[in-house]
C-alpha cells in the first residue's frame, strides 16, 4: 500500500526553481531513499512534503487525502515527521522541552511519558542530557535530538534531511542501526542523503534527483548497481567544474 | 544610611518594579517576533484609562481596575495583532515601524477625542495615605503598585520558563518553521504574546494612575522609559527587563534627590548610553 505519493511538484522560491519536476512514492513499511548531490533538490522536496514551502504544481497525497496546500503544523497532525536539514533544534531550550515540543501533536498528553521513554529508549544519551540545554550537545547528540523529537510525534512516516551529514562514522553507524531497528518495529521512513551508499544498504527503493528532477527510481539493489547512478553523480560534478566562478 | 536615602532607594524599586512590568511586554513581543512596538506607550495610557473609567463609573479602586485594564487590553492587544502586526510583519521593516507607529497616534487621537486633553488624576484616598514601615514612610498606592507589578513580572517570566504554553511560545520565538513542524502554529503563539504583553501593560498603567497624572499624552514618556530598560537589560528577556527596570527606578529616584528631579532623566540616558557603549547586548541579553 503506498502511503506517500508525490507527483509532478514544482517549487518555486521567487523566480528561481527549487524543483522543477519531482514525483516519487513511499510504500507503507518501507524505507525510501531520496538521493542526489549538492542542490539536486532533496531538501525542497521534503520540506516541501512537510508543509515548510508551496508548491506550484503538481500533487502530494498521504494515504488517500491530498496534504499540499495544507500549512505544516497541520501535516505532523496527520502522522508525517521532519527532522529537517540543520536540526532546526530549540537551543534555548532543554533536551526534554525539545522532546515534549515533538509531541504536540498528540492530543492525548498522557502519552507522552510513554513515549519519552521510548525515546530514551533508542537514543540512551538523550536520557543522560535530559535537563541540559539543546545548545551545549554535540553535533552526533544534536542529531538524536533531532530524530528524537521528530519520533515524538509518533509518525506514521519519519523525514530525515540528511542524517549522516557531517558526524564522525561511528555515530553515523549508530543512526543507521538505529534506523533498520525503527523500521522493523514498524515505522515507514524516507530519507535524504548525498551519502548513497549507507543510504542504498538500508533503503528498499530509492529515488534520484538531479537539478530538481526525478531521474531514476527503482529497488534499491538495482540502483546501488546501477552505473547510471554514479554517472549521474559525476556528471554533476563536471557541470558545476565546467562552470565560471 | 539615613532614612531619607532608604526612603530614596525603596521608592526606586517600587517605581522601578512598574518600570519592569511594562517594559517586560515591549521585549516579549521583540523577543517572540523581532518587532518594536511603538504603541507600547499608549497601550500603558490606555491601562490608565481604564482605572480611570473604572472609577468615575463604578467608583472602583485597583482592585477592579487592574484585571479589567488587563482583559480590555489583552483584547487589544490580540486584535491588533490579526487586524494589523500579522500582515505587517510579512513586510519590510519600514512597514513594522510605520505600521505600530500608525497604531500609537490612532490609540492616542482617539483618547484626545474621547477623554480630552486635560491631564486627571485618581483621588489619593482610592489606595489610602501612607504607610510606615520601619524608619521610612511609603505612599501606599506606589507600595501597592511595586509589589503587584514585581509579581506579575515573576509571574510572566515563570509562565515563559515553566509551563507548556511557554515553552511553546519560547520555540516560536527561537524558530517559527521549526515550531510548525512540531504541530504549533505560530500566529496562535504570537497572538497569545500580543495579548499577554498588553495585558502587562494594561496591568501597569491601571497601578500607574493611582500616583501619576492621566492624559492621552502620557504614553510617549513612558514608552521612552520602557525603550531603555529593555534595551539595558537586552531585547527579549524579561529577568533583564526586570533588572533594568529596578536599576532606573533606583537610578532616577537618587539623582532627582541628589541633584533635582529636573536631571534625572539625563542621568537615566547617561546610565543607558554607557551601559550600550560597554555591553551592547544588554545585562542580560544574548550576543
Ligand atoms: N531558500 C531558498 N531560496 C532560494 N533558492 C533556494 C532556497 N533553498 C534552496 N534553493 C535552491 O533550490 C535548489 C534545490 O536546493 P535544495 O536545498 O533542495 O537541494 P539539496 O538536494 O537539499 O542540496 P544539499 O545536498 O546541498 O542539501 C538549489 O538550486 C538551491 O540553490
Ligand atoms: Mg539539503
Amino acid at each position: 500500500m503506498t502511503l506517500l505519493a508525490v507527483e509532478h511538484i514544482e517549487v518555486r522560491y521567487g523566480g528561481l526553481i527549487g524543483v522543477a519536476d519531482v514525483s516519487l512514492e513511499v510504500p507503507s513499511g518501507a524505507v525510501v531513499a531520496l538521493l542526489g548531490s549538492n542542490g539536486a533538490g532533496k531538501t525542497t522536496t521534503l520540506n516541501a512534503i512537510a508543509g515548510l514551502v508551496p508548491t506550484t504544481r503538481g500533487s502530494i497525497t498521504l494515504g488517500t487525502e491530498r496534504i499540499d496546500r495544507k500549512p505544516a503544523y497541520a501535516i505532523v497532525r496527520k502522522g508525517l515527521a521532519l527532522s529537517p536539514e540543520g536540526w532546526r533544534l530549540f537551543l534555548q531550550q532543554t533536551v526534554e522541552r525539545n522532546l515534549r515540543l515533538g509531541a504536540t501533536p498528540v492530543a492525548d498528553r498522557s502519552r507522552q511519558a510513554a513515549l519519552l521513554e521510548r525515546v530514551y529508549a533508542v537514543f540512551p544519551k538523550l536520557a543522560e542530557r535530559r535537563h541540559q540545554y539543546a545548545g551545549t550537545l554535540s553535533g552526533g547528540e544534536r542529531q538524536m535530538l533531532a530524530i528524537g523529537r521528530a519520533l515524538m510525534s509518533s509518525p506514521k512516516l519519519l523525514m530525515l534531511d540528511e542524517p549522516s551529514l557531517g558526524l564522525a562514522p561511528a555515530v553515523i553507524d549508530f543512526l543507521y542501526e538505529t534506523l533498520v531497528r525503527l523500521r522493523r518495529e514498524g515505522l515507514t521512513i524516507l530519507l535524504a542523503e548525498q551519502a548513497i551508499e549507507m543510504a542504498l544498504e538500508v533503503a528498499d527503493y530509492a529515488h534520484v534527483l538531479q537539478v530538481g528532477r526525478s531521474v531514476l527510481s527503482g529497488p534499491a539493489r538495482q540502483i546501488a548497481r546501477d552505473p547510471e547512478v554514479q554517472r549521474i553523480y559525476l556528471g554533476v560534478g563536471e557541470i558545476r567544474a565546467a562552470e565560471p566562478t | 544610611m539615613s532614612s531619607t536615602f532608604i526612603q530614596v532607594i525603596a521608592s526606586g524599586l517600587l517605581l522601578g518594579a512598574v518600570y519592569a512590568l511594562f517594559s517586560s511586554g515591549l521585549t516579549l513581543i521583540w523577543g517572540m517576533m523581532n518587532v518594536i512596538n511603538f504603541a507600547h506607550g499608549d497601550f500603558v495610557m490606555l491601562g490608565m484609562y481604564v482605572a480611570f473609567v473604572v472609577w468615575t463609573v463604578m467608583g472602583g479602586g485597583p482592585a477592579a481596575a487592574v484585571p479589567i485594564a488587563a482583559l480590555v487590553l489583552a483584547s487589544l492587544g490580540i486584535v491588533c495583532y490579526f487586524v494589523l502586526i500579522r500582515h505587517i510583519t510579512r513586510g519590510p521593516m519600514l512597514a513594522q515601524i510605520l505600521g505600530t507607529f500608525g497604531l500609537a497616534l490612532l490609540l492616542r487621537y482617539s483618547a484626545f477625542w474621547y477623554f480630552g486633553t486635560s491631564f486627571r488624576t485618581l483621588p489619593e484616598t482610592l489606595v489610602g495615605g501612607t504607610l510606615p514601615i520601619g524608619p521610612i514612610r511609603i505612599e501606599s498606592s506606589r507600595l501597592l503598585a511595586g509589589v503587584v507589578a514585581l509579581v506579575v513580572t515573576v509571574c510572566l517570566h515563570l509562565l515563559l520558563t515553566r509551563t507548556t504554553l511557554g515553552s511553546r511560545m519560547l520555540a516560536v520565538a527561537e524558530d517559527a518553521d521549526a515550531a510548525e513542524l512540531m504541530g504549533i502554529r505560530p500566529d496562535r503563539m504570537q497572538a497569545i504574546a500580543w495579548g499577554l504583553a498588553a495585558a502587562a501593560t494594561g496591568i501597569a498603567g491601571a497601578l500607574i494612575a493611582n500616583f501619576f497624572y492621566v492624559a492621552p499624552s502620557v504614553g510617549e514618556t513612558l514608552a521612552i522609559v520602557a525603550f531603555v530598560t529593555v534595551s539595558l537589560g537586552g531585547f527579549g528577556s524579561v529577568p533583564g527587563a526586570l533588572a533594568a527596570g529596578l536599576l532606573i527606578g533606583i537610578v532616577e529616584q537618587v539623582s532627582a534627590y541628589a541633584i533635582g528631579a529636573i536631571y534625572k532623566d539625563i542621568v537615566v540616558y547617561a546610565l543607558f548610553v554607557l551601559a550600550l557603549w560597554l555591553r551592547p547586548v544588554g545585562l542580560m541579553g544574548r550576543a
